[in-house]
C-alpha cells in the first residue's frame, strides 16, 4: 500500500489533476494564454513519449524524430490547402504516411549502431526537411498557414480551445497507456533486452531487427499524430518543425524528465517549456541557464526528475 | 570549362576547411571515444578571438596566433571542468552534454561580445585577386587558405605518423585500454588532444572569418557537415577525414553550382529552380546515408573494427 | 527540489493576473529580431520607435503608452507564437514591427482573426498587398517588389542591357527578383537563389556571374548576408569588372561593416537619411545625438509607425475600441512622415516616391549614404488590384 503513495506517484498525480482542472481555472479567470501554453506542452509531451518508446526503452537514439512532427503537420496542411479539411480523411493518412516513412528509414538506419545511428537518423530528418523547404507551392521555408482546422463533422470542434485541450490530453494519456502496455509485454521485453545486450537477444533467437523496426514504426505514427495536433494548434506548419534541433529539444525533454520512465517525457516537457516561458520573461539571456542545466542533469542526475523523485522513497 | 575549374578550386578550399574542422573532431572521437558537438563553439570562439585581437594589434598573423592560443586554453579548460566527467558514458550523454555546452557558449559570446557579430578585415596584401591562368582571376585569400590548410594537413601527418606523440595518438585510437595499461599518463594525453582539437577548429573559424564574417551560432551548420565528413571518412582516421573532406567539399560546391543547370536540361525552368536547391542541400546527407548503409564504418576506419 | 521551485514560480509568473477592467493606456506590441546578428536591425527599429514616442511626449493620442517588445528570432513560427502571446496574454491594441516577410505571413492570421490592428514597419510580401489584404493591416514601409522595380527602372536609365540576378530563396527574395524583372528591359542572363539564411559563401554564384559576362549584377541580401556578399564580391575582383546594383543590401546598419567595399554601389529606397523635410531632419539629428549612430530605413519606418498609431488614437480621442473609426483615420495617412507626405492605396500600402541612394565618402572620410536622384514618383505596388478592398 505504501508503495502507491511514493513521492513520485504523488507528484505525478498532482500534475495530472492540475492538467485536468486547468480549463476550469482558465474559464473562471478568462486568461486563455495558460491553456495555449499547456496545449502545446501536452502535444510535445506526446511527441516525446513516442520517442521515449524507442530511445528510453529501446536505446535507439533517433536524432530525427521531429521529422514525424513535420510529416504529420504537412499532411494536414497540404490537404487543408487543397480543400480536404475532414479530419476523417486527414488523420488516417497522417498515420499511414508516418508508418511508411518510418518503415523505410528504419529499415535503412537500424543496420547501424551508436553514433552512426544518431547521424543517419539525423541525415534522413535533414533530407525531409530540405524536401519541405523545396515545396514552393506549400510555402517552402516560410511555412503554410492553415485556415481551417481538421473537421470532425460535429463530433468535436477543434477550434474550441477547451475541447481541443481535452482531446490532446486524452490522446496523451492514451499514448502513455499504450506505451506502458507495450513495454510490459513480450515485445517490450525484447526491445529492452536489445538495449542492454543485443547479441544475447539474438542468440536466444529473437528477430531483434523486426522488433526494433516495429517499435520504430509505432513511435513514428504516434509522433505523426502529435504533428497533426500541432498543426491544428498553431494553424501553421513549417519545415522548422522538423529541424534537427527540434529533435534535440525532444531528447532534452526526455532526459530532463527521466529516460525510460512512463511519465518522464511529460514531466520533462512541462519543465522545459514552463522554464523557457518563465525565464524568458525574466531575462533575454535565459538560454545561458538551460545549457549548464542540461549538462548538470546529464552528469549528475542521470535519471532525470523522475529518477530524483523515485529515489525519494518516503512521502 | 574555366567555370568548372574555378568551382573545383572553391570546392577544394571548402573541403580543406572542412578537414581542419573534421580533423579535431575525429581525433577526439577516435582517442577518447567522445562525440563533441561543442566543436562548433571552438570554431566560433576562434573567429571571435581573432577579430578581437585584430582590432587590438592591427596584425592579421599575430591575432591569428593569439586566437589559437586562447582557444587552446579554453578547450583545455573545458576538458578539465566539464568534458572529462562524461568519458566512458553513452554517446547519447556526450551528445546531450555538449549540446548543453553549445547553448552555454552561444549565450556567453552574446553576453561578452553582443549580438551583432564582428568583422575580421583582411590585410591589403591578401585582398586582391591573382591571375592564376590567363584571364582567370581567383581571390588571393582563398589561395592562401588552401595553402595554409595543406601545410597544416602535412604537419598533422608528420606528427601523427612520425613522432612519439603521434604514435600514442594512433595507439589510443585503436586500443585505449592497452595504452593506459602501458603507463602513459592518459589524462594528460586526453587534455592535450582535446585542446589541439579545439585549436584546429579555431583555425578553421578564423580562416573563414574574413570571407564569412563572425557571428553567434556560426558553428552549428558547419558542424553537421564536419560530422558527415568523419562518418564518411571513418571515425578516428585523419587520412579518412582528409579524403572525405575534399570529396564532400567538391560534391557540395560543384553540386550547388551545376545542379540547377543540369536540371534545366531535363525539366522546366520553374521545376528546376524549385527542385535544385532542395536536392543540392540534400546531396551530402544522401552521400552519408549511402555510405552508412553500404559501409557502416566509413571508408578508412582507424581501428579496423 | 530547487528546480521544482523555479518551475512553480515560473508557472505562477506566466499565469498572470486577471486583466483589470478600464483601459487607461494604449498597449502596443512590437515584434522584431533582437537576437543573433539581425538584432542590429531590431535595435535600430526599437530605438527609432522609442524616439518617436519621446517626441510625442510618451503619449499616444493623449493616453499614456506601454510597449511590449518581443523577439521573433528570425523564425516564422516563433514570430507567430509571440504574436499570439501579445494578443491573447497581453491584450495589445496594436501590433507593430516585422522585419521578415515570412514571419509576417505566419503571424497575419492571429492578428486578423482577433481584429487587432497590425502595422508592418518593414516586411511587404505581395500576398498581403493582394489577395490576403485586410482592413486591419497597414504598412509604413513598402511592398517588396517596389524597391527592386525602382532599381530595374534605374538600370534601364543607365543603359544596362544584360543582368545577372542573385538573391536568397525565401518570400522576400523571390519578390525582389520578380520586382526587377517586372521593370528591367534588358536580358536576364542568370537568376540564382541561394539557401536562406544559412548559406553565406557566395563563391559559386559569383563565379557563375562572372562567367555569364553580364553588363551588371543585381543583388538582394539584407543584414549580415549583405556584408558577406560585398566582401566576397570585392575579394573576387569583380568590383571593377561588373557593376553591382542593389536593393536592401546597403544601409546604415550594414555600412559600418561594409566600409569602403560599398563605395559607389547604388541602391533604391523610399527613405534616405538626407531627405529634406523637417520631420526627417529632427528624427535623424535627435537619433544621432542619442545613439551616436545614423538611423536606417528600418528605423525611419518604425518611427512613422508610431506617428501612424498616434494619428489613429488621436482621431477617436482615446477610445481604442472604435476600431473602424481608427482605421478610417489611418487611411488618411495624416501625419508628418519622415519620408515626406504620401497617401495610402486601397490595400493600405503607401503610394510614395523612390530615390536612388549612393555610397560616397562623407565629410569625416567614412562612407555615407546620399540621395542622388528621384527614380520614380507616387509609385504604387502592382498587387493592389488583387485586393478586394476599396
Amino acid at each position: 500500500m505504501s508503495a502507491f503513495f511514493t513521492v513520485r506517484s504523488l507528484v505525478i498525480g498532482a500534475l495530472l489533476v492540475f492538467l485536468a482542472l486547468l480549463p476550469v481555472y482558465v474559464a473562471t479567470t478568462g486568461q486563455f494564454f495558460p491553456l495555449t501554453l499547456f496545449t502545446r506542452i501536452i502535444i510535445l509531451a506526446l511527441a516525446a513519449t513516442s520517442l521515449n518508446l524507442i530511445l528510453g526503452y529501446g536505446g535507439m537514439v533517433s536524432f530525427g524524430h521531429a521529422a514525424y512532427l513535420g510529416l504529420g503537420g504537412y499532411v494536414v496542411g497540404i490537404l487543408a490547402k487543397e480543400g480536404i479539411t475532414s479530419g476523417f480523411a486527414q488523420w488516417p493518412l497522417v498515420l499511414a504516411v508516418c508508418a511508411l516513412f518510418a518503415l523505410v528509414v528504419g529499415a535503412l538506419c537500424l543496420r547501424t549502431r551508436g553514433v552512426y545511428f544518431i547521424m543517419i537518423t539525423l541525415a534522413f530528418a535533414q533530407m525531409i526537411y530540405y524536401v519541405a523547404v523545396g515545396l514552393d507551392r506549400y510555402g517552402g521555408d516560410d511555412g503554410l498557414t492553415i485556415y481551417r482546422r481538421s473537421q470532425f463533422a460535429g463530433l468535436i470542434d477543434l477550434s474550441g480551445k477547451v475541447q481541443f485541450y481535452y482531446l490532446c490530453l486524452a490522446l496523451l494519456l492514451a499514448a502513455i497507456w499504450l506505451v506502458s502496455r507495450l513495454v510490459n509485454s513480450r515485445f517490450g521485453m525484447v526491445i529492452r533486452g536489445s538495449r542492454s545486450n543485443e547479441r544475447r537477444m539474438r542468440a536466444i533467437g529473437f528477430p531483434v531487427f523486426r522488433y526494433q523496426l516495429t517499435g520504430f514504426v509505432i513511435a513514428g505514427m504516434m509522433c505523426g499524430l502529435a504533428g497533426a495536433l500541432l498543426a491544428n494548434h498553431t494553424d501553421f506548419i513549417s519545415p522548422a518543425a522538423m529541424h534537427w534541433t527540434r529533435s534535440g529539444d525532444l531528447i532534452v525533454m526526455i532526459v530532463l524528465g527521466g529516460i525510460g520512465s512512463l511519465f518522464g517525457p511529460l514531466i520533462g516537457a512541462v519543465m522545459l517549456l514552463v522554464l523557457e516561458e518563465g525565464l524568458s520573461r525574466l531575462t533575454e539571456y535565459w538560454q545561458i541557464v538551460v545549457g549548464p542545466l542540461l549538462l548538470f542533469v546529464v552528469v549528475y542526475a542521470h535519471g532525470g526528475i523522475d529518477g530524483v523523485l523515485a529515489s525519494l522513497r518516503h512521502a | 570549362m574555366i567555370l568548372l575549374f574555378e568551382q573545383c578550386l572553391n570546392g577544394l578550399q571548402f573541403g580543406l576547411l572542412l578537414f581542419l574542422l573534421a580533423a579535431g573532431l575525429t581525433l577526439v572521437f577516435g582517442i577518447m571515444d567522445f562525440v563533441n558537438l561543442a566543436h562548433g563553439s571552438f570554431y566560433m570562439l576562434g573567429a571571435y578571438f581573432a577579430a578581437t585581437f585584430a582590432a587590438l594589434t592591427q596584425s592579421f598573423v599575430l591575432s591569428a596566433v593569439l586566437a589559437l592560443a586562447a582557444t587552446l586554453a579554453v578547450g583545455m579548460a573545458a576538458e578539465v571542468i566539464a568534458i572529462r566527467k562524461l568519458y566512458g558514458r553513452d554517446h547519447l550523454d556526450h551528445v546531450l552534454g555538449t549540446f548543453g555546452l553549445i547553448l552555454f557558449f552561444n549565450e556567453l559570446v552574446r553576453l561578452i561580445w553582443g549580438p551583432a557579430g564582428m568583422n575580421l578585415a583582411l590585410p591589403p596584401y591578401l585582398s586582391t585577386s591573382i591571375e592564376i591562368l590567363p584571364d582567370v582571376y581567383y581571390p588571393a585569400y582563398r589561395l592562401a587558405v588552401i595553402m595554409v590548410a595543406l601545410v597544416v594537413a602535412f604537419f598533422l601527418y608528420i606528427v601523427v605518423m612520425r613522432t612519439r606523440v603521434g604514435m600514442l595518438i594512433r595507439a589510443g585510437a585503436s586500443n585505449r585500454e592497452m595504452v593506459s595499461a602501458l603507463g602513459i599518463n592518459i589524462r594528460l594525453l586526453y587534455t592535450f588532444v582535446f585542446g589541439v582539437g579545439a585549436a584546429l577548429a579555431a583555425l578553421a573559424g578564423l580562416i573563414q572569418a574574413p570571407i564569412l564574417t563572425v557571428q553567434i551560432g556560426m558553428g552549428e551548420n558547419i558542424l553537421i557537415v564536419a560530422l558527415v565528413v568523419i562518418i564518411i571518412g571513418g571515425i578516428g582516421s585523419i587520412r579518412g577525414a582528409f579524403i572525405a573532406a575534399i570529396f564532400v567539399g567538391l560534391v557540395d560546391t560543384v553540386g550547388r553550382a551545376f545542379l540547377p543547370e543540369f536540371f534545366r536540361l531535363v525539366m522546366t525552368p520553374a521545376a528546376a529552380s524549385a527542385l535544385a536547391p532542395a536536392l543540392s542541400s540534400m546531396l551530402i546527407y544522401l552521400l552519408m546515408a549511402a555510405v552508412l548503409v553500404l559501409r557502416p564504418q566509413g571508408f578508412f576506419p582507424a581501428d579496423g573494427r | 527540489m530547487r528546480k521544482s521551485v523555479v518551475a512553480i514560480s515560473a508557472l505562477i509568473a506566466c499565469l498572470g493576473v486577471p486583466a483589470l477592467a478600464q483601459q487607461k493606456s494604449v498597449k502596443i506590441g512590437f515584434i522584431s529580431t533582437f537576437s543573433g546578428p539581425p538584432a542590429v536591425i531590431g535595435n535600430d527599429m526599437r530605438n527609432s520607435f522609442e524616439l518617436a514616442l519621446d517626441h510625442l511626449g510618451r503619449k499616444v493620442g493623449g493616453l499614456p503608452v506601454e510597449v511590449i517588445y518581443e523577439d521573433d528570432q528570425q523564425k516564422p513560427e516563433v514570430g507567430k507564437q509571440k504574436t499570439d502571446k501579445l494578443i491573447e496574454s497581453d491584450h495589445v491594441d496594436f501590433i507593430v514591427g516585422y522585419i521578415w516577410s515570412n514571419v509576417l505571413l505566419a503571424s497575419l492570421k492571429p492578428a486578423i482573426d482577433s481584429k487587432t490592428i497590425m502595422i508592418s514597419s518593414n516586411a511587404g510580401p505581395s500576398q498581403i498587398a493582394g489577395e490576403l489584404c485586410s482592413p486591419y493591416f497597414f504598412s509604413t514601409s513598402w511592398q517588396n517588389d517596389q524597391t527592386p522595380a525602382a532599381i530595374g527602372l534605374y538600370m534601364n536609365q543607365k543603359g544596362v542591357k544584360s543582368a545577372y540576378l542573385v538573391g536568397p530563396n525565401y518570400a522576400a527574395g523571390k519578390d525582389m527578383m520578380a520586382g526587377v524583372k517586372a521593370t528591367f528591359k534588358g536580358k536576364i542572363v542568370g537568376e540564382e537563389y541561394t539557401r536562406w539564411p544559412d548559406q553565406l559563401d557566395f563563391s559559386a554564384e559569383l563565379s557563375k556571374g562572372r562567367a555569364a559576362k553580364p553588363d551588371a549584377m543585381f543583388v538582394f541580401y539584407p543584414g549580415a548576408a549583405g556584408v558577406q556578399f560585398l566582401n566576397q564580391y570585392v575579394q573576387a575582383g569583380l568590383k571593377n569588372q561588373i557593376p553591382l546594383y542593389t536593393a536592401f543590401t546597403i544601409d546604415e546598419t550594414t555600412l559600418p561593416r561594409q566600409g569602403e567595399n560599398a563605395l559607389g554601389i547604388p541602391g533604391a529606397q523610399e527613405w534616405v537619411n538626407d531627405l529634406p523635410n523637417d520631420a526627417n531632419k529632427k528624427f535623424v539629428a535627435d537619433y544621432k545625438a542619442k545613439h551616436k549612430a545614423s538611423p536606417s530605413f528600418y528605423g525611419a519606418q518604425s518611427y512613422d509607425a508610431a506617428l501612424l498609431v498616434n494619428s489613429a488614437v488621436a482621431a477617436v480621442k482615446g477610445d481604442v475600441a472604435r476600431k473602424a473609426d481608427m482605421i478610417k483615420a489611418m487611411e488618411k495617412a495624416d501625419f508628418a512622415s519622415v519620408r515626406g507626405s504620401f497617401r495610402y492605396g486601397n490595400n493600405h500600402f503607401p503610394i510614395q516616391n523612390f530615390y536612388l541612394q549612393d555610397v560616397v565618402k562623407g565629410p569625416d572620410g567614412m562612407p555615407v549614404l546620399k540621395t542622388v536622384a528621384t527614380i520614380v514618383k507616387d509609385d504604387q505596388d502592382v498587387f493592389h488590384d488583387k485586393c478586394t478592398m476599396k
